[in-house]
């Protein structure tokens, strides 16, 4: 089975997020911002990784850009999954080793579609 | 709503663009026609349906037709058919027309232009690799609303993230706001028209591959025969058509067969199989 950590400050974000990907046949972990995410990455690397950005202690392009210098952290697929949607934003994230990225709000059908083209489904 | 007022848009509906609707479907009529009553400032689907008795007005009823025939799309809708297209699709064009050829492509129902937007920006994609090669893409729809859509290019934040690779986002649009526009280079690659696949297709001469998909649903067996043997006129020999995945030619037309182990892809009865 597959692994995604969840990153994700609201806990309703990450309720409805786990929810649907488990349904694409995941298993999942929760973290609440990016310095318990690079602990779960510690402990184990995922398969996904989906990645709010607007976090407290740090964000999530903050833990990104950690996450690719970590040993095995080129390894996740990295999915965004904010409210911020401008294109310097996009292009920052891309930058930094976004593999996608969905601005919310977000439904079950657009995180299965953007898994299935960056090959995790 | 009585029967007698259903058929009038039954009738209507089925005389101006081919489409079928059922009793069971009466419910899409008075939610999709809401705005059209709207517009008109017509009190209530009631009066709205007298108005269509005797002789109705022709922009009124041409409304009516683009509320009820207007289908959801997105970008790289089922990304197969478009994988396909470039494995499949391009090699057989290319063997039978010599590298420097040119590929006309139909979106024979583009709606709001996803379709061929994508196959503009799958050639773009490819660029490198079909350098020498000609792209003509038509893009035709039934309704002029969608059409103007279409041209402008204009997606919400909801649409683009529906099947939009977002490298291909930053690359192939700009944005304002929570507007995404395609830009002007992928724009010029389709040419849009207005037209109903129940008139003659005679004018468009013949193209190496037709998009069809998703729209034979909502026509009946006869009328779905009638547009697949005029399709099959209008592509080539080494042609390909392809549907939707709900979709069959099967029990239909004898013009096209399915190519074997390609689900929803089309081509002429008489075309030998493909070199393996």
């Amino acid at each position: 089975m597959k692994s995604c950590l969840v990153v994700d400050d609201s806990r309703v974000v990450r309720k409805v997020a786990r929810r649907i990907i488990e349904d694409l046949g995941f298993s999942c972990e929760e973290a609440e911002d990016g310095v318990f995410a690079v602990a779960a990455c510690q402990k184990a690397m995922p398969d996904a990784i989906l990645l709010d950005w607007n976090m407290p202690n740090m964000s999530g392009i903050e833990f990104l850009e950690k996450l690719r210098t970590m040993p095995g952290g080129e390894q996740p697929k990295v999915v965004f999954c904010t409210t911020e949607n401008d294109m310097s934003f996009i292009q920052r994230a891309i930058m930094a080793g976004a593999n996608e990225y969905i601005m919310k709000p977000f439904d079950g059908e657009i995180v299965a579609t953007k898994f299935s083209q960056i090959g995790l489904i | 709503m009585k029967t007698v007022d259903f058929d009038v848009y039954k009738n209507m509906l089925y005389e101006k663009s081919g489409l079928v609707i059922t009793t069971d479907k009466s419910y899409l009529l008075e939610s999709r026609l809401a705005p059209v009553i709207k517009k008109w400032n017509i009190p209530d689907m009631v009066a709205l349906t007298d108005k269509l008795r005797g002789i109705p007005d022709k922009q009124l009823v041409e409304d009516i037709v683009d509320a009820m025939t207007t289908n959801e799309t997105m970008f790289f809708r089922d990304q197969k058919p478009f994988d396909k297209f470039r494995d499949l699709v391009v090699p057989a064009v290319l063997k039978a027309k010599g590298p420097n050829c040119t590929i006309r492509i139909w979106s024979a129902a583009c709606s709001s232009g996803q379709e061929p937007y994508t196959l503009a920006i799958t050639m773009k994609e490819n660029a490198a690799k079909w350098a020498g090669i000609k792209f003509e893409i038509l893009a035709t729809d039934l309704s002029k609303e969608i059409l103007d859509q279409a041209k402008a290019g204009k997606y919400s934040q909801f649409e683009v993230q529906r099947g939009m690779p977002i490298m291909m986002l930053v690359k192939y649009f700009t944005q304002t706001g929570d507007t995404w526009t395609i830009k002007d280079d992928i724009k010029q690659m389709v040419k849009f028209q207005n037209f109903n696949l129940l008139d003659p297709m005679d004018q468009f001469g013949t193209f190496d591959c037709i998009f069809c998909r998703n729209v034979l649903i909502y026509f009946d067996q006869p009328t779905k025969g009638k547009i697949l043997d005029k399709m099959s006129k209008r592509l080539a020999k080494h042609g390909t058509l392809f549907l939707g995945g709900a979709e069959t030619v099967l029990g239909i037309t004898n013009s096209f067969k399915p190519l074997e182990g390609e689900r929803g892809v089309y081509v002429h009865s008489d075309a030998p199989p493909p070199a393996k």
